[in-house]
């Protein structure tokens, strides 16, 4: 396997989506999560010397975001009482006395397992989203993910709406393509 | 003038009949519901004899379906901007050119 080579004037483009939505579905913060990412990449260029070429960029940069995590929930747990699990008795009247296993998650419903798939499925479109030609990505998400309004786009990206539109069917032809073989 | 011709000057000048890029066009346009009543009219009547299209619309519409499903989001572009800005000053600062 080639070595891989860091390219860091690129990061927040290619990987900053990625590891948010990454990072929102452990931590459930969006403020938390987005300053985790940007606390990433620091510790990424500070420690670019002990990167191997051996996995790619975004694998490196997701065991980086992994330590960030964990150090975070570390922080958030150093106090022992925060780390304790409560346990709160019920004292509605009408419950009273019933089984404390009566309020322990069904294990067979289906949220968690939805969740999980949810988030393998929100890393493989913006995995998909990563292979499209740069411009048809940033139109794609602008439109799609962030729900811009159309003239909205245009003025930012000083394209006309008929060339938006082309971009927009050619990136939605990619993306159908890619995400074919798994997830449609 | 017989009618089968009549029908026929009668849909050019409606323009009922699209092309199939004018119709993926339109679908495409649907995802996001900006297409108009009229254009979705001949959407469907388009897809009425077009396999191809009808194809792209099913895809199409599952692409729509499984994103809004995955609850994908991106971080704010201010706060984008601003961490570009620290970097740029955190690569400026550091060994690598």
């Amino acid at each position: 396997m080639p070595n891989q080579l860091l390219n860091p004037n690129k990061w927040i483009d290619l990987y900053a989506d990625y590891l948010f939505n990454f990072t929102i579905s452990r931590v459930n913060d969006k403020e938390v999560a987005q300053d985790l990412v940007q606390e990433t990449f620091l510790a990424a260029l500070k420690s670019m010397n002990n990167f191997k070429g051996e996995a790619s960029e975004r694998t490196w940069l997701i065991s980086i975001l992994k330590r960030k995590i964990i150090d975070y929930y570390r922080k958030i747990n150093s106090n022992k009482g925060q780390a304790e699990v409560r346990i709160k008795y019920n004292n509605d009247f009408e419950t009273e006395g019933d089984w404390l296993e009566e309020h322990v998650a069904d294990p067979y419903d289906k949220t968690a397992e939805d969740i999980i798939q949810n988030t393998e499925l929100g890393e493989a479109i913006l995995n998909c989203l990563s292979k499209l030609p740069e411009k048809h990505a940033e139109v794609f998400r602008m439109k799609t993910i962030e729900g811009m309004e159309t003239e909205e786009i245009c003025k930012e990206l000083n394209i006309t709406a008929s060339n938006l539109w082309v971009i927009i069917h050619r990136a939605r032809t990619a993306m159908a393509s890619c995400l074919k073989e798994n997830w449609m | 003038m017989s009618e089968r011709k009549l029908d026929v000057i009668m849909i050019k000048k409606l323009k009922i009949v699209i092309p199939c890029s004018e119709a993926n066009h339109v679908c495409d346009k649907s995802q996001y519901k900006e297409s108009s009543f009229n254009e979705k009219i001949k959407l469907y009547i388009h897809l009425m004899y077009c396999g191809a299209c009808r194809d792209y619309s099913s895809t199409n519409t599952r692409l729509s379906s499984i994103i809004l499903k995955s609850k994908v989001t991106c971080i704010d572009k201010k706060y984008k901007d601003s961490m570009k800005n620290l970097f740029e000053k955190a690569m400026n600062n550091s060994d690598f050119k």
